[in-house]
């Protein structure tokens, strides 16, 4: 398996090289070491490589991935897996503020806690937190599926469209038009889905499910104190 | 943007290494701000003597007047370090006031940067290689210390425009954001007597710290009253004479990364800052939370 260091290799090429394999490639594991906290580390991966970087990566780390399963071994950064469009991204440690924001697809897992916005605007991505979320996570969040193994901060799911958020802690506050609704089998299913792909430890039961009251969807004057 | 670091040590062992790791960490986030740079560092302290940290843009022609402008006001000069465009002036403590007053009488170019028993002050328009080059950051020591790299938004590229900013004795503060409300409370500190030397919103925070500690608050509770009252986006790093602070605003959108092991609590905008550090890789890192008060003092 290709190791590559960060010490002696310049990001850029780290970055071409993950970009130009040619379609069918045997070379599909790749090892990232001394990270030292680089910004944008394997973005914009457009094909089924795994990557492990070992170390905490700077900011937009797997931004954009498709396809690609990329762990970071440490903790990252700002806008971790900003822009997801398919793939895994596994967190071992924690993640900075707005984790997988505007996601499309796939499935980020970060196993320690988020910090603030952790999913905000997200569009189809499933995230998975095994501790806590900072506040205004999920602002706007329009689709895919926000699960919290711990407690979630102020603001939760503020102006949210349709993404389910499910919690299983606390939660500070919710943000406008975001209520909590009742677990029904079907949700049951699906979190559990999501915990064992993520594999997290937790039992669906114990989670309250959040989402939005649609009252925001269309300009409404009556409303105008909660735009 | 801009970038913040802060190096609080609890092992004395590594004070010799202070300007080195604080150097480093500044220069490691050159790219986030490379307007002027600045680092407050806190050395030694003589008993009964206060140090004066001042700039001039004509250090050959102003310098020299230095102890001669002291000696005629009756203020017996212990030291005189002249370090570029920066000297750094020991006198007596209790004439601190008076030393200010003669200096800026007789040579209005002289910039005072800070003053305190402890802290030192340099700060330049430039990179951050070059400032703390010049300055020979790495060969200080110190307790504690703090830094900045600017990326200019709220007031001109300027030496007296660069962090850190200090408005009290031995108290400095560095900034990353901006703030709104700047304008409103620089005329309530005025009101109260203090003076501002640009119309930039860093200034206006640390003076209002000042004046918060002035009240007989500490560190901690002088901060926990800045969270009330100053708005708009700020990560502030904050040195006292003993002390070392911590404070973002409630949206804390401008990035944080903190470390505390046995030997030391530091700061760094970006993890970047802090990877050089001794025993990084076991150190507890964690981003500080929004609206939450960090304070470590001696």
């Amino acid at each position: 398996m290709p190791v590559i260091n960060l010490l002696e290799t310049p990001l850029r090429e780290l970055n071409a090289k993950l970009h130009n394999l040619p379609q069918g490639s045997n070379e599909t594991a790749f090892e990232v070491v001394n990270p030292r906290g680089s910004h944008a580390v394997a973005v914009g991966v457009d094909a089924p490589l795994t990557i492990d970087v070992r170390g905490s990566v700077g900011y937009y780390c797997a931004g954009m991935n498709d396809g690609g399963t990329i762990t970071v071994h440490g903790s990252a950064g700002p806008g971790v897996a900003e822009n997801m469009m398919s793939g895994t991204v596994v967190i071992e440690g924690d993640a900075s503020q707005y984790a997988g924001a505007t996601g499309r697809g796939g499935l980020l897992v970060i196993k320690g806690n988020a910090a603030s916005r952790c999913g905000i605007s997200m569009k189809g991505i499933d995230i998975v937190v095994g501790g806590n979320i900072g506040h205004m996570s999920a602002f706007m969040g329009q689709s895919g599926n926000l699960v919290v193994l711990g407690d979630a901060g102020d603001a939760l799911g503020d102006s949210l469209y349709e993404a389910r958020l499910f919690v299983r802690g606390s939660v500070k506050s919710l943000g406008s038009d975001c209520i909590e609704k009742e677990m029904r089998p079907e949700h049951l299913g699906l979190l559990r889905g999501l915990l064992d792909k993520a594999g997290m430890d937790a039992r669906p039961e114990e989670f309250k499910r959040y989402g939005s009251a649609r009252k925001l969807y269309n300009f409404n004057i009556d409303n105008a104190e909660a735009y | 943007m801009c970038g913040i670091v802060g190096l609080f040590l609890k092992d004395k062992s590594l004070e010799p290494e202070l300007g080195t790791l604080l150097s480093d960490m500044l220069v490691t986030l050159t790219d986030r701000g490379p307007d002027s740079a600045g680092i407050a560092i806190y050395g030694s302290a003589d008993r009964g003597l206060a140090k004066l940290t001042v700039q001039s843009a004509a250090p050959q022609r102003d310098f020299p007047k230095i102890k001669e402008t002291l000696s005629a006001a009756g203020i017996p000069v212990a030291s005189l370090h002249l370090k570029d465009t920066h000297a750094v002036v020991a006198i007596a403590a209790d004439k601190l006031d008076a030393a200010r007053a003669a200096l800026s009488a007789a040579l209005p170019e002289l910039r005072v940067m800070g003053a305190g028993e402890a802290m030192e002050i340099y700060k330049e328009t430039g990179l951050p290689k070059d400032v703390v080059s010049r300055f020979s950051i790495r060969k200080m020591s110190g307790t504690h210390g703090i830094g900045h790299t600017r990326m200019a938004t709220e007031s001109a590229v300027t030496t007296l425009g660069a962090h850190p900013f200090s408005t009290g004795s031995d108290q400095c503060l560095v900034h990353n954001g901006s703030l709104s409300n700047h304008n409103n409370i620089r005329r309530e500190l005025k009101r109260l007597g203090m003076s501002f030397e640009t119309e930039n919103d860093t200034e206006v925070a640390a003076a209002y710290l000042t004046a918060e500690m002035a009240k007989g608050k500490n560190l901690g509770q002088a901060l926990t009253s800045a969270l009330d009252d100053l708005d708009g986006f700020f990560t502030f790093v904050v040195g006292t004479r003993n002390g070392f602070g911590v404070l973002r605003d409630p949206i804390a959108c401008k990035p944080a990364v903190m470390a505390e092991t046995d030997r030391y609590v530091a700061f760094g905008s970006e993890y970047r800052a802090l990877v050089n550090l001794p025993g990084i890789a076991n150190a507890r890192v964690w981003e500080p939370e929004p609206s939450t008060v960090y304070f470590w003092e001696h």
